[in-house]
Formats: structure tokens, C-alpha cells, sequence
């Protein structure tokens, strides 16, 4: 954590966090128009609060975007629009729904159906159509192998391809942003955080976070060891059977592919000391994870976020 | 990040087969940094392959590709942390070809593990590699020599091969304190974590003990304040109307508010009036913040440009000589223009003269017309403008650049100052 000494006011900075700012900062100085993609997540909350320490007493001088699957918790779309009205920013939302309504991707039947990876039409589209040159998000290193290899300014192309063995190397902090038209950026300014620095930090910086992220009773289902949500937008099995049981989401995606984890952790101490405790990977609860040990891998390269 | 744990960062070199990816896996495992679902996998891989042990490198060899041939291609990071301290790993590939890979992983880290498999001992491979971590100057090099159960732990195997390792330190940058020969066998997991029984002749520390007892002040050159400005903040609202706060990250040093300071390149001089930390005024600011700070005076100073305390000034030449890595395909020529990179600054650069393609296994240099990927040489540039820059020695951050090719943009060469 940066400490600040109160006998002689130093800074002695948290490098984490220290680093994300540098980052965010060479997003906004190297791109026409960044943008940053917004879940409603732990991670892009997260991201938020350091690009208002980046500019701060300025506005954050980027929107945020969010692409809306249709399939969000609830919870999670009436904590974006609060935060976005506390915070004066600006949000532009796009919808999968438009994406299928124009035919453009169909719509995944049956047990495992998800929006989740229709997203990537979608966003590619909102990119295309505001002209996006950095996509600013809140991917970590640590969340899974592929990702483990990402860089902190990713070059992708017009298809919004990720080429992995055509990468650029990143040599001390210094960030190549320099593009050609149509190509565009992801930009990962906590990449190098653990899921432990991301909540130790929304700890110690009290950041809101939506109600789902602790324990509360919720309708669910048992399937494949993982625990679904029960709702009309979750295909489920009649003799799949629906119980109430105290449960807590560790990432917030849509509810088609998000598994929950039983718990009792209602306050942010009790969610550090849980994940320090854990011993499931957080997306070990990522049903999109489980179709195949390369899933990411195969998202990244055709444009997954 | 805890309150109470420092940060280490960590590069990684070895040879294909020297067990890297197994170390790290090892690591993970021992420090129960494995999740059950992840230990689940590996087990299920392992077996799948029919190997009578678990299949460490299968906990950090990321990408299809490298799974299919059985080896690490890129630069993976990987996190852990013990309750004291947060870990960091570039683990870099060791293939000949990779050079690239390594320098890229080691400008980013403080300790350099270096990997001997104890059946072949120092190889062409071990030389480059330290010839990296000398190059890049890492505060300290661990040598694992691993293996060590299939050589019957014996401890003369070790000594020969710390004896050839003391041989290259002799001819390197290097104090023999910075460097710390541990023997392992990460597939058994003697002294990763625990202190092994088969190896009642070494007493010192295990690898892991030793890298938590490595302090980052430690780790860190001590050098002059050095302030880029990375973008000006003006919020134009009624409450800051006047507002203009100088945003970057302050590489070495501290400043603090009433300091003197100058501006280059224009030379004007000021004082500093307020350092801003999100909406907190500090009124002193350690090495590595990300801060934004005003002046006393109204003063020309924009992106690119750099503040330092007066009396304190780096060098400010359009002329420089620096060694060059070669990080992509396209060779570095005589007469090429490049785009300078140097912290958040750019400006134009051209080669004058390859003066010499340095072997990277301390055996001196040769000449050279052209630099190919992995190729490392003293190379003499012109600017198109002046940077302000320090010797790579004094300050790593002040003393590197990379450039980016014209016509691709993509990253081609890393620079270390002289």
C-alpha cells in the first residue's frame, strides 16, 4: 500500500499502483480516442478509481464502454449507473440483443448457451463505430495461462486479432502506442496484479462494489461441480433441481457462463480472507474456461477481449 | 498489496532443457500457489502423457503452440507471494534465438535465476545468459544448479561448476555478493522450499528463503530525481481554474515542495509549489510515485519534456553511443532512421556507425555492417533533437531507449546508454 508518512508527508509509493497510473496516463497521452471497457466487474471498478488518480482534479478524459450481453446480474447494470452518476463520466452502453437482432451472430442454444462469446461482434462493432484507437481493460496476468502472456499495449488488428507470436516486446515501462488506421490497442494497466492486490486494494481504498461480489441467498443449480444461477436466462434441466443456498460471485460476467462459490463472507475482510484461503483459481468458476484448455487461447485470437 | 509485503521481481533463464518451467511450477506448488483446480489439470495432463511424476511446466507453459513442442516461446509472467513478500516471474525461454526474449523479461526485473542442469554444467548457453543479467546490470544473479538427483547429489559436480561460473564472474560488472550458487532439484523439490536431506553438504539457504530475504531498497541503484512529463493536467472547472499539474512518474531520488528546480530542454529554473497524490497534497514524493506537480511560475513545459532538481542536470546531447539489442527481424543498418523512444519521449534518430557486434559470451567483439535479431553492439546515433539522458549504469530508466521502425512501428531495438 503507498504510505503516507504523516511526520513528514512522503509518498512512498505502492509500485502496483504506481505503475497502473503510469500506464492509463500513456493511454491518454498516445491515443486519439481511448476507451475503457466496463463489466460492472471488481477489475474495471478498479481500473476506474485509478484513472481518476491519473487526472485527478481532472475528469477522466476517456468514456467508458460497456457492452451489455442482455444476461447481467441485475445488481450489477444498477451499480454502473450509479457510479457513472457519482462520478460524472461518460458511458456508452451496446447491446448483444442489436448484434442478434441484425443477424450479425446467432444466438447459442441449449445446456452450456451463453452470450458471452457474441460479445466480441459487438464490440468490435462499437470500436468501428466511435473510432476507437485503445481499448483500455481490466484483464491480470495472473487470471489464466494465455493470459499470462499478454502485453500491457496489445496490437490488434482491424478483425481485432491478437497475433501471439507477433508481439511486441515491452522493455522497461516504455509503451509503443504507435498504430496504422484501423489498427487499434487493448491496453491492460493492471496486468500485473493478483486477484488477492485487486481486493486487498478495494479494501484499503473502501471502492464500492456491487452486492454480488458478497454472500446472499440466491436461487441456484448444481451442474458439472459448479454452482449456476436459476434463471429464465440459464437453460437448465428439469431434474436439475433448484435450491437457496448463501453464495458469492467472484467475477461478475453474464449470468450464462459466471458460477458462484458457496460463502459466508459478507464484508470485504471476509472476501481477503477467503480468497487468501481459497484454493479454487478464480476461473476455475469461468464456465467459458471449462469447454476446452485452450478456450481463452482460441477467444483471444479471434478477438475476445 | 499487503500493507506488509515487499515486491521482488524475478527473471528467468535457462536452456530448453534445463527445467525452468518445472522450477516455476515448483515454486507455485510449494508455495501453495497452485489451486486445487489448477494441481487437478496438471495431474490430468501428467497422466494423459504417461509420466510416473507430476508435470510442473504444465502450470505456466501458456500458449497452444509451445504446448505442442513441448517448450516456453514467450515472455510468461507469473505471481506468487508468501506471506512476506509478492513475487514477480518473467520466466524467458532459453533458446539461442531468444535473446530478444530474455532482455525483454530482465529490464523489468532485480534478480536474474539462472539455471545450470547439473549433468552438463556451464555451456554457451549459461554464458549468455549471465552476459544478459551483466548487460542489463540486475542487482543479483541466483544460480541453480539443478538436476542435482540425477548427478547422486554429489557436491563435487557442484563445486566444478560454481568454480566455471566464478571463472565468467571474474570477466563480468559483477561483485561475487551478488551472486549466490544454490543446488536444487526442482523436480523433487530439494531445497526449493525445503532443506534437502540428500544434501546435508550445503548449508545455506533454500531458493526460496533467499529470495525472501533479498530487500528491494536493496536491489535498487540509488540516482539523481528525474521527472518526465508524461501529460498536463488542466481541469478547467470553476474550482481549478488555474490548475496545470505536471503528471509522471518520478524515476530515482525524491522531490519535494519548495525544491529548485529546472526545465529542460528551455533551462528555465522554478520552484515546486504542490505535488498532488490523487486528492491528497504531499509535500514529499519517493522514487517510483506516479504524482502531479505544479510550479511557482507560469513555465512552457509539455509532454516529453523533463524536471530536475537545479544543480542536478543529466546529460543534454544530440549525439549518443549506446549498446543495441537487436529485438526484431529487421536488421539495424547504417543510415536508418528510426523513431527514438526514450521514457515517454520521442525523436528521431539515425545510425552513424555499428562500431562493433559484441559476443555475447565475453570473448570481445568483431565488426559488424549490420545487426540481426539477438545481435548486440556499441552503436553511435544522431538526433534530430536532444534527449536528456544519464548513463545506463547511473540511471536505468534515464539511461534506455528502444526504437520503433518507421514504417511498421513496431518495437525493433532496446538501447542501454554509455
Amino acid at each position: 500500500m503507498q504510505i503516507i508518512n504523516t511526520m513528514n508527508n512522503l509518498l512512498i509509493p505502492n509500485p502496483k499502483e504506481a505503475e497502473s497510473i503510469h500506464i492509463i496516463r500513456e493511454v491518454a497521452a498516445q491515443f486519439e480516442r481511448p476507451v475503457l471497457l466496463f463489466s460492472g466487474g471488481k477489475d474495471s471498478i478498479t481500473l476506474v478509481r485509478l484513472a481518476q488518480k491519473a487526472f485527478y482534479p481532472a475528469r477522466i478524459p476517456f468514456p467508458l464502454l460497456h457492452v451489455d450481453t442482455g444476461h447481467n446480474f441485475p445488481e450489477t447494470i444498477e451499480f454502473r449507473d450509479r457510479l457513472v452518476e457519482e462520478l460524472g463520466l461518460e458511458l456508452i452502453v451496446r447491446n448483444v440483443q442489436d448484434s442478434i437482432d441484425q443477424g450479425k451472430v446467432r444466438e447459442e442454444r441449449g445446456r452450456y448457451s451463453s452470450r458471452n462469446s457474441l460479445q466480441t461482434t459487438t464490440l468490435l462493432d462499437a470500436i468501428e463505430e466511435f473510432k476507437f484507437d485503445a481499448c483500455i481493460g481490466g484483464a491480470r496476468r495472473d487470471e489464466e495461462k494465455a493470459r499470462a502472456k499478454e502485453r500491457v499495449f496489445s496490437v490488434r488488428d482491424d478483425f481485432g486479432q491478437w497475433d501471439e507470436k507477433n508481439q511486441r516486446p515491452e522493455l522497461f515501462d516504455m509503451l509503443n502506442g504507435k498504430i496504422h488506421n484501423g489498427q487499434n490497442v487493448r491496453c491492460f494497466p493492471i496486468s500485473n496484479w493478483t486477484e488477492l492486490d485487486v481486493w486487498e486494494y478495494i479494501r484499503t481504498e473502501n471502492i464500492e462494489i456491487p452486492s454480488i461480489y458478497f454472500a446472499h441467498e440466491r436461487e441456484v443449480f448444481l451442474r458439472d461441480g459448479l454452482i449456476w444461477t436459476a434463471n429464465e436466462h440459464v437453460f437448465r434441466e428439469e431434474h436439475e433441481e433448484v435450491l437457496v443456498k448463501m453464495v458469492r460471485f467472484r467475477t461478475v460476467g453474464d449470468m450464462t457462463c459466471t458460477a458462484a462459490v458457496f460463502s459466508e463472507a459478507v464484508s470485504l475482510d471476509d472476501v481477503v480472507g477467503e480468497i487468501r484461503d481459497s484454493s479454487i483459481s478464480e476461473r476455475g468458476a469461468r464456465i467459458d474456461d471449462k469447454r476446452s484448455e485452450a478456450a481463452m487461447e482460441k477467444r483471444k485470437k479471434v478477438g475476445y477481449f | 498489496m499487503s500493507e506488509n509485503r515487499k515486491l521482488i521481481k524475478i527473471a528467468t533463464a535457462g536452456s530448453v532443457d534445463d527445467g525452468k518451467s518445472t522450477l516455476i511450477g515448483r515454486l507455485l506448488y510449494d508455495t501453495k500457489s497452485l489451486t486445487t483446480d489448477k494441481i487437478e489439470a496438471i495431474e490430468r495432463s501428467s497422466k494423459q502423457r504417461g509420466y510416473d511424476y507430476l508435470d510442473f511446466s504444465l502450470a505456466t507453459d501458456g500458449l497452444v503452440a509451445e504446448r505442442e513442442q513441448g517448450i516456453t516461446i514467450d515472455v510468461a509472467h507469473i505471481y506468487f507471494n508468501t506471506d512476506k513478500t509478492n513475487f514477480i516471474v518473467a520466466d524467458t525461454p532459453g533458446h539461442v534465438e531468444y535473446t530478444r526474449n530474455m532482455v525483454t523479461g530482465a529490464s523489468t526485473s532485480q534478480v536474474a535465476i539462472i539455471l545450470i542442469d547439473a549433468r552438463k554444467g556451464v555451456i554457451e548457453q549459461t554464458y549468455r545468459h549471465f552476459f544478459i543479467a551483466n548487460l542489463l546490470r540486475i542487482s543479483h544473479v541466483v544460480v541453480a544448479i539443478n538436476k542435482m538427483d540425477l548427478v547422486g547429489y554429489e557436491e563435487d559436480v557442484y563445486l566444478k561448476i560454481k568454480a566455471d561460473f566464478d571463472a565468467l564472474v571474474a570477466k563480468s560488472d559483477f561483485t561475487e555478493d551478488q551472486i549466490t550458487f544454490i543446488p536444487v532439484s526442482a523436480l523433487k523439490g530439494e531445497n526449493i522450499a525445503r532443506q534437502s536431506e540428500e544434501m546435508p553438504w550445503y548449508v545455506g539457504n533454500t531458493l526460496l528463503d533467499h529470495l525472501e530475504v533479498l530487500e528491494p531498497a536493496d536491489l535498487e541503484v540509488s540516482s539523481l530525481a528525474r521527472f518526465p512529463v508524461q501529460y498536463v493536467i488542466r481541469p478547467k472547472t470553476e474550482a481549478w481554474h488555474d490548475f496545470r499539474g505536471f503528471s509522471g512518474m518520478l524515476y530515482g531520488g525524491n522531490l519535494k515542495v519548495g525544491d529548485e528546480v529546472t526545465l529542460l530542454p528551455s533551462l528555465n529554473t522554478s520552484k515546486i509549489k504542490s505535488i498532488h497524490y490523487f486528492d491528497q497534497e504531499i509535500q514529499e514524493a519517493a522514487a517510483g510515485s506516479s504524482i502531479a506537480i505544479t510550479l511557482d511560475t507560469e513555465v512552457d513545459l509539455s509532454r516529453g519534456d523533463m524536471l530536475v532538481k537545479s544543480g542536478e542536470l543529466p546529460t543534454s546531447e544530440k549525439r549518443l553511443t549506446a549498446t543495441i539489442c537487436q529485438v526484431n527481424n529487421k536488421p539495424l543498418r547504417v543510415g536508418s532512421k528510426y523513431i527514438l523512444q526514450h521514457g515517454v519521449n520521442r525523436v528521431m534518430a539515425k545510425v552513424d556507425q555499428i562500431e562493433s557486434r559484441i559476443h555475447t559470451d565475453f570473448t570481445g567483439t568483431e565488426e559488424a555492417g549490420q545487426l540481426k535479431l539477438n545481435d548486440i553492439g556499441r552503436v553511435h546515433f544522431r538526433l534530430s533533437k536532444p534527449i536528456h539522458f544519464d548513463s545506463y549504469h547511473t540511471n536505468k530508466s534515464n539511461g534506455s531507449f528502444i526504437l520503433i521502425d518507421e514504417a511498421e512501428y513496431d518495437t525493433v531495438s532496446v538501447g542501454f546508454i554509455e
